[in-house]
């Protein structure tokens, strides 16, 4: 058990560091968990039929699941106190995703009026 | 990769001899930035991988939206909220499980790797219903999508099926399907059925079969640092696996956090 005596030491000398870096509190988890159970709620809430948001329904649901994702990004992944350098490599591919998705799509809206109902 | 047999004492994660730095590093920080780095990397080409299925996703949904609106109703939204629950559920069990590693707190470490492995377990169960369900009913990808019944009924006639009389309309459905098929069957019949919509399934059983895989994988991963976690392997000086396998976890849940609206969701 030499470990959890060290691991006490470091805990009452400074609680949010260990010796390689940041320890996320239990109170940050557990708020990042409690925003992830509530906005889930919304988004089966926001599909569900008390709600027609009509074409806007998909933005919102996107919108939603992405703050879902920055939550779990930021905390449960740690990116919100690491060096910068690793989001920095995360972001980077999501601006390739973006670039990817974004010129298929802007492709794709060229052939509308050529595609026939399903 | 062989760490020095210097040290016999299995916990010693601290100390000026710590057991796990490979010789090639001078510090546990530099050897644990340098996998993490190898880690976000990784996770990097599996952002592109699921890209690729978000393009297609993305390119169909803008085509043929109707196919969209029409099949993502033989999807179970329940389910569907009950699996991202228990994903969020893991993910919080993976974060605090660094913690406790980061801390050297073994036993909370196992406990919080094998409930992680429980909502893993438990998210595949409920797809594996999903599945069988899909495949009793006919509900598979292109020419195999052979529907045995229509979707159903869209949002607005579902308010006059529910509050109408619960008690006597639903319970026979559940036991004779004749009597159940008979009033959901005439609104179902008269819209008319989208061509094509073997299409929504490809993409369905595509993304959440590749999602399932990486599932699999992650609970593999969990697996293996669960027995390290057990003989003690890690603590404050070296946590770098549990770190690197819950960045990978976390990953499968960000992949989730957007397929369930994008598949079960669709208004």
């Amino acid at each position: 058990m030499s470990t959890d005596a060290s691991a006490i030491e470091i805990q009452s000398s400074v609680p949010e560091h260990g010796p390689l870096g940041h320890v996320v509190p239990p109170a940050v988890l557990l708020a990042v968990f409690a925003a992830l159970v509530v906005l889930t709620v919304v988004t089966v809430a926001a599909a569900g039929q008390w709600f027609n948001f009509g074409s806007w329904s998909l933005w919102i649901a996107l919108t939603i699941a992405t703050v879902k994702a920055s939550l779990v990004a930021l905390y449960f992944m740690h990116l919100r106190y690491d060096q910068p350098f690793y989001g920095l490599i995360f972001v980077t591919a999501l601006l390739f995703l973006a670039i990817f998705l974004g010129i298929v799509l802007l492709d794709v809206s060229g052939y509308q009026p050529d595609i026939q109902g399903g | 990769m062989s760490p020095p047999s210097t040290s016999v004492e299995p916990a010693a994660g601290h100390g000026d001899h710590p057991r796990f730095l490979a010789h090639h590093f001078d510090t546990p920080g530099q050897q644990f930035s340098a996998g993490k780095l190898g880690m976000w990397i990784f996770l990097v080409t599996e952002i592109l991988l699921f890209g690729g299925l978000f393009c297609w996703y993305a390119v169909y949904r803008s085509n043929h939206p109707e196919i969209f609106e029409y099949a993502h109703r033989y999807l179970d939204k329940t389910l569907g909220a009950i699996n991202t629950l228990i994903l969020i559920t893991s993910s919080l069990t993976m974060a605090w499980g660094v913690r406790c590693a980061q801390l050297g707190q073994r036993r909370l470490l196992v406990l919080c790797l094998a409930l992680t492995l429980a909502g893993g377990s438990g998210f595949l169960g409920i797809k594996y219903v999903e599945y069988r369900q899909k495949w009793r009913e006919g509900l598979l990808w292109a020419s195999r999508f052979n529907p045995k019944e229509p979707p159903p009924a869209a949002a607005p006639a579902t308010p006059k099926a529910r509050p109408g009389k619960p008690a006597s309309a639903w319970p026979p459905g559940l036991t004779e399907k004749p009597q159940a098929l008979a009033p959901a069957a005439t609104p179902a019949q008269r819209e008319p059925v989208p061509q094509h919509v073997g299409l929504f399934f490809s993409i369905y059983f595509m993304m959440t079969g590749l999602h399932g895989i990486h599932v699999i994988a992650g609970m593999t991963a969990i697996g293996w640092i669960l027995v390290r976690s057990v003989q003690g392997h890690f603590g404050p000086l070296y946590f770098g696996p549990v770190d690197y396998v819950g960045l990978y976890w976390h990953l499968v849940d960000l992949v989730w956090i957007y397929l369930f609206p994008l598949l079960y969701l669709i208004h």
